[in-house]
């Protein structure tokens, strides 16, 4: 009968340990996609964007998931800017990454919104990261959030999770990052408009993207009239 | 007894799978250990919440249920009392009619199969087995005569 006892403890012992290890190992954020990686490849990405590839001005912005002003900006100024300058044809806007070295997940939430984008769901995932920012300001491990955001985007987990336990794009972000620092990029979010840096006293708003967007294509040479065909 | 401690023993086992999978519903770690995938379909659906709470706290109080009537009825006083036999298959069949109708809803409305559901199914229909077989079994013989110590043998 001891025997017995000593058998059924050592079996809830193992399996205590057991499944401390598998909730310990599941919870925490992969370090493939949460450091920097030992190398950076570049694989041709310039990043995803939206818009017209043929709009006349083309609008770079540089941003960090975990910065508030980037998920203020996307919040409240970037519905104005799509309506206004994107889905009109003006501008062609173009998303890449700067995850500021202070931000302790700002390149695992980057990394997130990359794997959600090899499935089709980038926007999806940024609007979702942007519109539930209060991650940023807990601390917490936002691995397990990041999933939820990730189905609440469409994505397939499986997929998601292979994508994000390899650190698939780590080489890409830290790519997009070492890219922001020869443009010369201190802070986000950052922008260029057809390669310029744009130096706004403030955080822009939409009616400040309107205004430059504007004056660059009223100065941009006029379009060579096509010639009439001749019969 | 023997059916007893394995019972013990069972239901040890799909205590700590219905620990993982509860504390997993709660906010826990992050994603299941679980091969396809499929087990956080299953745990994300609508039907991984029953009666407001999630179905996998039923298992934690099912097993350790099972668990301490297997203790008690391991007690040297109550080996032979059939009650804890028959407590321990009431409590196994209603584990296992429940667990059919997770079943059900696994294969029929989620389309989704979990592996730690299929553990735990598999663990609640053995105990069931063991309790029905140990309610045919004849009961421990308890005459007091048969653990007495043998008179000594007259010269």
């Amino acid at each position: 009968m001891n025997r017995f006892y000593v058998v059924l403890a050592g079996v809830a012992v193992v399996l205590a340990v057991g499944t401390f290890t598998m909730l310990k190992s599941g919870g925490s954020a992969p370090a493939a996609a949460t450091g920097a990686p030992p190398t950076v490849v570049d694989d041709g990405f310039r990043g995803y964007s939206q818009g017209s590839g043929d709009a006349p001005v083309e609008i770079t912005e540089y941003l960090d998931f975990e910065c508030p002003v980037c998920a203020s900006f996307a919040v409240i100024q970037m519905p104005t800017i799509k309506e206004q300058l994107i889905n009109t044809g003006k501008v062609h806007w173009r998303y890449r990454d700067f995850p500021l070295p202070i931000h302790r997940y700002s390149r695992f939430a980057a990394h997130a919104a990359q794997c959600a984008g090899a499935q089709g769901h980038y926007f999806e995932m940024q609007d979702q990261l942007f519109l539930n920012h209060q991650w940023a300001q807990t601390g917490k491990d936002p691995s397990k959030l990041f999933r939820e955001l990730a189905k609440a985007s469409g994505v397939e987990l499986t997929a998601y999770d292979q994508c994000m336990e390899a650190g698939r794009y780590a080489q890409r972000i830290e790519f997009s990052r070492q890219e922001g620092d020869q443009m010369l990029v201190d802070g986000t979010p950052t922008f260029y408009l057809n390669g310029k840096k744009l130096n706004f006293r403030r955080l822009p708003t939409s009616d400040d993207f309107k205004a430059v967007v504007d004056s660059a294509i009223a100065a941009l040479p006029p379009k060579p009239r096509p010639s009439p065909n001749r019969h | 007894m023997r059916s007893r401690q394995a019972i013990a023993l069972l239901a040890l086992v799909g205590f700590f799978i219905a620990v993982y999978l509860w504390l997993h519903a709660l906010g826990y770690g992050g994603p299941l250990k679980c091969g396809t995938g499929e087990c956080e379909t299953v745990q994300s659906s609508p039907q991984a919440v029953q009666l407001g709470i999630p179905v996998a706290f039923y298992g934690v109080v099912g097993y350790l249920a099972l668990f301490v009537v297997a203790l008690i009825g391991l007690r040297p006083a109550a080996l032979a009392d059939r009650k804890w036999s028959l407590l321990l298959a009431g409590i196994s069949t209603v584990g296992v009619v429940f667990t059919g109708y997770l079943t059900y809803l696994e294969l029929f409305v989620i389309h989704a199969i979990c592996r730690w559901c299929v553990g735990s199914a598999l663990v609640i229909t053995a105990i069931w087995i063991v309790s029905l077989l140990s309610l045919r079994s004849p009961a421990l013989r308890t005459d007091r005569g048969a653990s007495r110590p043998l008179p000594d043998r007259p010269a």
